[in-house]
């Protein structure tokens, strides 16, 4: 960038202006003056949600001076929301952790001591003592690692080999199991794969947008900004809104309808009720490609088995499907009338019967879109699958505009958590653990013995499986003793804290570490915290929700002694021996590996460490960047996992078909690719002919997911309404409903100091309808005290806010570390996905 | 401009004489330096906003006799006295809304607290207070009118919906998005300052301005036509005529619609032969399969 005289003159002036002043202008401060100069500028993708906004880096001296929304990535074309608008300051809040932090007493560890800084080596060896110790004594279940849907491609995928083939357990989850496990439950049961089928581009091809509990407005903020464009400029468009209460999409909705919680299920059946009524189904599509089947019902909450609604459970967390007829099928949604669905859901008929009318018109085309209103729902792989019965029955699936679109709420949610597998049922792209043939695939990529990653029902572990909220449970009565939380922040994101995760992280018999940036509510919790170098701090990979990959380089060097979340995964794994953790017969197996720690067998096996590093990673125009893993372990680190991960997605023989990724300096080059990607060419719609190169010619449609369960069809699952676990009553007569807004991410652990952005949204409110607040003698702007059977919580009162709820039902969002909504939320899970219902539980409100 | 708080605010004789009399009560107090603060009355800096009722200014520094009991009684500790040398009438009351606005408090506290009616009285809903007016001075720095999702001003407003708006509108240069222009409207906007306060830019881009400062005024002579007519109700001349047309078949004219508008022809009957009509369509089919 070259610098006119007047620019020059400019900047001078201003650095002599400011050097006889006596101020030191920041580095920041006077580049820009001087337009730019000296700034280097690189692509990253947004460090926030779900929607992969791409983002340019402008970095000087070692320090990020500016960043700018990048006008050439095809999701935002250069656009940001205001969490994004702050993006460089999330990297320089005061509070930056540096040095590792273990809980002290007399240069001991204490679980009731203070912290105090130790060394990386003093913080690896005691950790590395603890875990093998609880892996010895309470075998796979005895440790656990749960990770997050921020953690980069190969940072899950480093952790996923640690865990399932270092330590021998399948106690590896992440904090996605709180937010899309339904979603995925409800795709492999309804295609036989994950991830949606269409792509963003829907939202300029859609005639008709439904909303299904989701407040895009201010969790997806640049999508709903493409929505906004199409319902401006397209004639005849039209926006559906379902919710329990009203939100900021509403202002846009021509069809906006409160529904009382878990109603969804019933206006779902209702719809697909009056498609069949109206006989507007698509019959070709369904004797083509459409199965039908029906699911267990009364399977429970997910809770406790002593709970008495568990004991009252028929069919506890029963899932498997029975094939029935259309007609049966017909037969089941019958009773779900206009009549029946308005008056479980308080939605007005007439607003019932347009939204039906949209899905039903063949001619218009209809996308729709869910978040957590589904997810985070006792019924949630049900209800998700409902919504792909009406766009089943329809055809409306899988063809630019029609497209029923699972939103995810993290980064990377997709390409690592549920691409890479990081759950404890799965393996690298969709294997899963219950196959024997998936886990020796696993173990013959990843050069091991046969039988070194448990089965979930191992012949010798018994049981493996452990979803994460089980894990707070078996922290809490001691079966798990050493819990590794990473890049989350779970004490404050799980439910129900103070009768599940708190005294399980606080039990004496466990050794709680958390890796993390910033001091959060976790590593309040931890005995061990470990500072972390964070996004674009390390070379990264996200995948979002249209099932786009996209890589960043190390933009800057982290604080003092912070390390990345790679880093910390393989430098542990060099304090633990494989003696330690495999036993006599699968070393036998394997004599060569007698000795070695982890690090030789997991990451320095010639796949992982295949390509060497020069120093400086460099970039097509001539710029250079550190890479502090590499430099650490000697090898280009990024490319060999992702390289070696690719053998389970792309390499022939794969045993599953459809997540092909293109090659690594691909994604270094691109503005991010849609998989599966075959010979360099991305994919927009999944399943349908001339989109799909999976689909043979002649086929049109092919759910090829399923292609060996029933020749490849996709499954309508009938599953009928049932009620929640826990509903208002005369004791706690008022709904609670948790979420998200539009100034805070997620725990608020990173927007919560950027001070623009605290001062704009500060505390979390409890927003409620003007009537209770009269009801219940509270005044807007004054404190009020809520509580739940499991706890209670101070916040002021906001009748007026940007979200109006119905009477007898509030909402708190959960960003606030300050104000603990999890305190009073239930741990009630779907008992299919195990996901958590952070939307329902019963409360009630006084004065404070 | 009519205001929705000017509505009568007559004093009663008991609140004139009390007001009266503690007017000269500190006239005597302050003396000479009366005259000196009285003329800086005018140069009330636009930044300082007076507390929700507050007279307009000129009635309100002679009502006000500078107690402090609003400073006293506000819950949010937000208003200020003019200190001696400040720009603001020394003892005269106000706040500044990018560091503290003002919470609108259902009860109004500081109304109740006031003794003379400076802050008038018969304010009893909050959101009829005028205290200045909201206006985004700065629309090349604000972010929303580049497309960026901003829209805090409007988030945080609790005149929700009315007092700023969102103008969506389609984003010309992404072609994809959509822009949120935020929109002020002077009768529902209280001055609050909540907006200024919370505006994320270094500087807000959207300031609280004294009213009189703020709001343009349109010429006495003219009228918006449309305005007008939805005032009375209906058309304030004689109704138009019904016109009638020379069309073509198919074709309509709705004179207050959408004007010329040619009916769509009914769609062809679905085909009943896999064939195009058109031969060549068929006949030059190049590796086709046969259905």
């Amino acid at each position: 960038m070259s610098l006119t005289r007047r620019d020059f003159i400019k900047s001078n002036a201003i650095a002599a202006a400011a050097a006889t002043a006596g101020v030191t202008v920041p580095a920041g401060k006077t580049a820009l003056a001087g337009e730019d100069a000296g700034v280097r500028w690189d692509k990253a993708a947004c460090r926030y949600c779900g929607t992969g906004c791409s983002v340019l880096i402008g970095t000087k001296d070692g320090k990020v001076v500016a960043s700018q929304g990048d006008p050439d990535a095809p999701v935002n074309k250069g656009l940001n929301c205001i969490k994004g608008y702050f993006l460089p300051k999330i990297l320089y809040g005061q509070d930056r952790l540096t040095q590792p932090l273990m809980r002290k007493k007399n240069g001991k560890f204490d679980k009731n001591g203070d912290f105090e800084p130790v060394s990386w080596e003093e913080a690896f060896k005691t950790m590395a003592e603890k875990f093998v110790k609880a892996r010895k004594e309470k075998g796979p279940k005895g440790i656990g690692m749960f990770g997050s849907g921020q953690w980069t491609v190969w940072e899950g995928y480093a952790a996923s080999k640690l865990i399932k083939a270092g330590f021998r357990s399948n106690s590896l989850e992440p904090n996605a199991r709180h937010c899309m496990a339904s979603a995925v439950g409800a795709f492999i049961r309804g295609f036989g794969i994950d991830e949606p089928m269409g792509c963003y581009d829907d939202l300029e091809h859609a005639d008709v947008f439904v909303l299904w509990g989701s407040n895009m407005a201010e969790m997806h903020p640049i999508l709903w900004s493409r929505l906004t464009d199409t319902r401006l400029t397209k004639p005849g468009c039209e926006v559906h809104v379902l919710s329990t209460y009203k939100h900021r999409c509403f202002e846009l909705a021509d069809n906006g309808m409160v529904f009382k919680p878990q109603t969804d299920l019933a206006i779902l059946n209702f719809i697909a009720n009056y498609i069949i009524q109206n006989k507007a189904y698509n019959k070709e599509f369904i004797e083509k490609h459409v199965q039908f089947n029906k699911t267990p019902t009364d399977i429970g909450y997910g809770l406790r088995p002593e709970d008495p609604r568990e004991k009252k459970a028929k069919n506890r967390a029963k899932g498997k499907l029975t094939k029935i007829t259309f007609e049966e099928y017909a037969k089941s949604v019958e009773p779900y009338t206009v009549e029946y669905a308005s008056k479980l859901s308080g939605v007005p008929k007439k607003n019932l019967l347009r939204l039906a009318k949209a899905y039903a018109d063949p001619k218009k085309k209809v996308s729709s879109y869910w978040t957590m209103g589904f997810n985070q729902h006792t019924r949630g792989v049900w209800v998700n699958g409902l919504l792909y019965n009406v766009h089943l029955l329809m055809g409306k699936i899988s063809e630019p505009g029609n497209s029923p679109f699972s939103l995810t709420g993290q980064p990377s949610a997709c390409g690592t958590a549920r691409e890479v597998g990081t759950f404890t049922h799965r393996l690298p792209a969709d294997l899963v653990v219950k196959s024997d043939a998936h886990c020796k695939f696993a173990e013959k990529v990843w050069k091991l013995p046969e039988g070194t990653i448990p089965r979930a029902k191992d012949p010798k572990m018994g049981k493996t499986l452990i979803h994460a909220v089980a894990m707070h449970r078996a922290l809490k009565d001691g079966k798990m003793n050493c819990f590794w939380v990473m890049c989350n922040n779970n004490m404050q994101a799980a439910a129900n804290m103070n009768v599940e995760s708190y005294p399980g992280w606080r039990n004496p018999d466990n050794f709680i570490v958390v890796s993390d940036p910033y001091p959060t509510v976790s590593a309040q919790a931890a005995d061990l915290i470990l500072p972390t170098a964070m996004w674009i701090e390390k070379e990264g990979a996200y995948g979002n929700a249209e099932r786009r990959t996209q890589f960043w380089r190390q933009q800057v060097k982290a604080p003092g002694d912070a390390k990345s979340d790679l880093w910390q995964i393989m430098e542990f794994s060099k304090y633990v021996k494989v003696d330690d953790v495999w036993d006599e017969e699968l070393l036998a197996k394997a004599p060569e590996y007698k000795g070695k720690t982890l690090y030789d067998v997991l990451y320095t096996n010639g796949q992982v460490d295949k390509f060497p590093f020069e120093g400086k990673i460099k970039d097509d125009r001539g710029n250079e960047y550190d890479n502090d893993e590499s430099a650490h372990f000697g090898f280009y680190v990024q490319k060999g996992l992702f390289e070696e991960y690719r053998l389970f997605n792309s390499a022939p023989g794969i045993p599953k078909k459809g997540h092909e990724m293109a090659p690594f300096e691909a994604y270094h080059k691109a503005r991010g690719l849609r998989w599966p990607v075959i010979d360099g060419k991305e994919t927009l719609w999944r399943f349908r002919e001339g989109y799909d190169p999976h689909v043979p010619k002649g086929k049109g449609v092919y759910f090829y997911g399923n292609a060996k369960k029933n020749g490849g069809r996709a499954n309508i699952i009938f599953a009928p309404y049932e009620p929640p676990a826990e509903s208002p009553d005369k004791e706690y007569p008022l709904w609670l409903c948790t979420g998200r807004v539009l100034e805070h991410w997620h725990s608020g652990s990173m927007t919560r100091r950027v001070p623009e952005l605290y001062r704009a949204m500060p505390d979390a409110v409890v927003y409620m309808n003007k009537k209770d607040a009269k009801k219940y003698k509270l005044r807007n702007g004054r404190l009020a005290k809520i509580q739940s059977r499991r706890g209670e919580i101070i916040c002021k009162v906001e009748t007026r806010g940007r979200n109006q709820p119905p009477e007898g039902l509030i909402f708190i969002p959960w960003f606030d570390a300050g104000r603990l909504v999890n305190k009073l939320t239930l741990d009630a899970t779907d008992p299919l996905s195990k996901e958590t219902d952070y939307k329902k539980c019963a409360v009630r409100i006084s004065k404070a | 401009m009519a205001e929705s708080d000017s509505k009568s605010r007559g004093m009663n004789r008991r609140q004139f004489l009390s007001t009266t009399l503690k007017t000269v009560c500190s006239v005597g107090l302050m003396g000479v330096g009366l005259g000196f603060y009285a003329q800086r009355a005018n140069s009330l800096p636009p930044m300082a906003i007076r507390p929700p009722g507050a007279l307009p200014e000129e009635d309100f520094l002679s009502a006000c006799i500078r107690c402090g009991l609003c400073v006293r009684d506000c819950p949010y500790d937000i208003l200020f006295l003019g200190q001696l040398g400040d720009d603001i009438p020394t003892g005269s009351p106000y706040f500044i809304a990018r560091t503290g606005p003002c919470e609108m408090c259902e009860d109004i506290p500081c109304v109740k607290a006031c003794p003379t009616n400076a802050l008038d009285h018969s304010l009893t809903n909050i959101e009829d207070a005028r205290m200045g007016l909201a206006v985004v001075v700065d629309q090349e720095t604000c972010i929303a009118f580049q497309g960026l999702r901003c829209e805090v001003c409007f988030n945080v407003c609790p005149i929700r919906g009315k007092a700023i708006t969102l103008d969506m509108q389609h984003n010309v240069r992404s072609g994809k998005h959509a822009l949120f222009i935020p929109v002020v409207h002077s009768e529902a906007c209280t001055g609050c300052g909540l907006c200024e306060k919370a505006c994320i830019l270094e500087k807000a881009a959207i300031k609280v301005f004294p009213r009189d400062l703020a709001k343009g005024e349109l010429g006495q002579h003219y009228r918006f036509g449309w305005k007008e007519k939805e005032k009375a109700g209906k058309a304030l001349v004689t109704p138009d005529v019904e016109h009638q047309y020379n069309l073509p078949e198919g074709v309509r004219y709705e004179l207050q619609g959408e004007g010329l508008i040619i009916e769509k022809k009914a769609e062809a009957p679905p085909q009943d032969s896999p064939f195009s009509s058109n031969p060549l369509d068929t006949l030059n089919r190049k590796n086709k399969e046969p259905n």
